[in-house]
């Protein structure tokens, strides 16, 4: 039991719930602003994944890790401009869009992927990490805390940036009406059909850097549907929150951790399956649901595409 | 029926797939391969070939009874998106258990064992995702695919460690000897789990049209509060509609285990689940043309994978073209709403 207490277990426990924490906060965010606006996006998950692809790529060829940010956000919202097209403008079913920009982005990633790297399996230099000075050195939690690459710091930072304008500006309420009663909205003179296709893109856009930040940052390279499940959980950590940035994040901390324990059992010499390590998070997510889920609020436009004339 | 919405019936399934893999094509030859080719082989392979379409035919068994329970689900307006897990932790304890009973029970009593534990464990695998909607009303798409994801890991952790056959060095399940699986039908390698799947999508089709427990989850599908009020217990017709479905994913586990390979090997997912939802989109939910479909699509599987050999074009191509399928079919569905509303206008 020794082992599990040492520094090294816990730092690298915590270090790994940062990296593996980061897409799941920003996928969080993304589909939080989305849901608030009333859209429903199972299509985050291969958002996440072409943001992934995409992200690669960049910083691969520029070799620029904030290039490859730039690119994630890109391929994200490349999937979401589809999405907002068929589902917020045409009102089609999110469901089955969702699941269909989800398939296609698998395929279509795995594809490009087999072409141009499956013989080469190209990896990205080290991660630029920004160490601040001085509080870096602290043992275990210097590291933890300080010394990542700065998206993570930035990430955190729009934790802060959302709960205002969620709470403190028109676009905040305008967002949370388009989910609520786009009725009201529309009637107030702000167009639904615009707010909600903002809200998807910004979603693409998050998505897009969190799979990019998965590829670059955590892994190094891109594998074929490296996310894995993320983009769900995702959604699963803006259900939970009830339209509360803060709460995505401590969410996507607590699942962090459990993907981070596959790596943290290597470093402290446990040998267990990687099979049952990758159950944790999502038992944890069906744990969380099944005490926590009468808690959860989702709005009530959710999931409806708005038509003027039925209003 | 007049001709005119006889042919716009037609152009409904035809559109889409015509449009798929078209786009489809065009993939293919941004990636410097020739899509004619392609596809012209994919059919030879699949289709005219007298072996590939045995092929085609086993491969349909899973398929189908995975289409019937998706068809049950979704008419009683149920997303069971966590068909993979149902399927794979089914097929797995299946596959685990035909080479222990064969030992003191006769072949054909063991097969029909393999099948009820498979619908069994698959039922089970689907109460979380049940319960949950039925009691606090938490959307079952997250939920069912959580469910899934964690019923893959698992099916992994099964065959790794408890179900490890010792004989072998890659771990997978004891192997179920080639003259214990389902019976060949007649001279040909197609295995009778088809005839199971035929008959097990009729029955879904007559249950949903012709009885009164189907009536009641299509009235819960269209409209689950109006179906409240006129006195159905929504709660459990959702818990029933879930372990039907999952039941009959969990079968479709068990033909593949016991027809086709015997034994599960670890990291095994062939991932169907997803790849059905559109075939039963482009059914609308009809249980005789989901047959067909799903013919055609296996034909596109089994030709894709010999193309994935011999032309260099991997596997994930036919993910490419399922997405798209799905998407021309909203698409279609979308013009085909406008055209009514404007008639009526």
């Amino acid at each position: 039991m020794d082992a599990i207490l040492s520094p090294a277990f816990v730092t690298a426990l915590l270090l790994g719930a940062v990296t593996a924490g980061t897409p799941l906060l920003l996928a969080g965010l993304g589909e939080q602003i989305a849901e608030k606006a009333g859209v429903l996006n199972i299509g985050i998950e291969g958002m996440m994944l072409m943001g992934a692809y995409v992200g690669f790529v960049a910083a691969f060829t520029t070799g620029s890790f904030w290039m490859g940010f730039a690119g994630g956000a890109a391929g994200g919202v490349a999937v979401a401009v589809l999405m907002s097209i068929l589902c917020v403008r045409l009102g089609m079913n999110q469901i089955v869009i969702g699941i269909a920009l989800t398939l296609g982005a698998e395929g279509l990633t795995a594809l490009l992927h087999h072409f141009q790297f499956s013989r080469s399996y190209p990896r990205l230099p080290d991660v630029p990490v920004l160490e601040i000075p001085g509080l870096a050195a602290i043992p275990v939690i210097g590291p933890v805390l300080f010394a990542h690459h700065p998206l993570v710091y930035l990430a955190v930072g729009l934790v802060v940036l959302l709960g205002w304008l969620f709470r403190r500006t028109n676009m905040g309420l305008n967002l949370e009406a388009a989910g609520q009663k786009p009725g009201a909205l529309d009637a107030a003179g702000v167009g639904v059909i615009a707010t909600r296709t903002w809200a998807v893109l910004t979603t693409g856009a998050l998505a897009g850097i969190g799979g990019a930040f998965m590829a670059t940052v955590g892994a190094g390279l891109f594998v074929p549907f490296m996310t894995g499940g993320a983009g769900f959980i995702g959604i699963v950590l803006a259900m939970l929150a009830r339209g509360r940035p803060l709460w995505v994040m401590l969410g996507a901390l607590l699942f962090g951790i459990s993907l981070a324990l596959t790596t943290a059992f290597q470093v402290a010499g446990f040998n267990i399956p990687t099979d049952v390590v990758h159950m944790l998070p999502f038992a944890m997510v069906i744990v969380v649901l099944v005490l926590f889920a009468r808690h959860s609020v989702l709005p009530p436009a959710l999931g409806l595409p708005y038509v003027r004339s039925d209003r | 029926m007049s001709a005119r919405e006889a042919i716009a019936g037609a152009l409904r399934v035809a559109l889409p797939i015509a449009l798929a893999l078209t786009v489809g094509g065009a993939v293919l030859l941004a990636l410097g391969k020739d899509p004619i080719d392609y596809y012209v082989f994919v059919v030879e392979r699949g289709l005219l070939s007298w072996a590939g379409f045995q092929e085609s035919l086993t491969r349909s068994a899973p398929l189908l009874l995975i289409a019937a329970g998706l068809i049950v689900a979704f008419r009683a307006g149920i997303w069971n998106l966590g068909v993979d897990g149902q399927f794979l932790l089914a097929a797995v304890i299946a596959a685990a258990l035909a080479p222990e009973l064969i030992a003191f029970l006769p072949g054909l009593l063991t097969l029909l064992i393999g099948f009820v534990v498979a619908a069994l464990v698959g039922a089970a695998w689907s109460l979380v995702p049940a319960l949950l909607k039925a009691r606090i009303g938490v959307n079952e798409i997250v939920t069912s695919l959580m469910m899934s994801f964690l019923g893959i890991s698992l099916a992994n952790v099964l065959i790794k460690i408890p179900f490890n056959d010792p004989a072998t060095t890659v771990p997978q399940t004891r192997t179920l000897a080639v003259e214990d699986r389902l019976p060949r039908l007649f001279d040909t390698t197609v295995h009778a789990g088809i005839v199971i799947a035929v008959a097990a999508v009729v029955l879904v089709h007559l249950m949903m049209t012709r009885t009164a427990f189907g009536l009641r989850l299509q009235m819960v599908g269209a409209n689950p509060r109006a179906a409240q009020h006129a006195g159905l217990d929504v709660g459990r017709l959702t818990v029933a509609t879930f372990a039907l479905s999952a039941g009959l994913a969990g079968m479709g586990g068990a033909a593949d285990a016991l027809g086709v390979l015997g034994t599960i090997r670890a990291d095994w997912d062939p991932g169907y689940g997803l790849l059905v939802v559109p075939l039963v989109f482009l059914a609308r939910f009809h249980g005789i043309a989901v047959i067909g479909f799903t013919l055609f699509f296996a034909v596109l599987m089994i030709g894709g994978e010999s193309a994935a050999r011999r032309l260099g074009v991997p596997n994930f191509f036919v993910l490419v073209l399922v997405g798209l399928l799905l998407l021309f079919l909203a698409v279609v569905e979308y013009l085909d709403q406008m055209r009514r509303r404007r008639r009526v206008a």
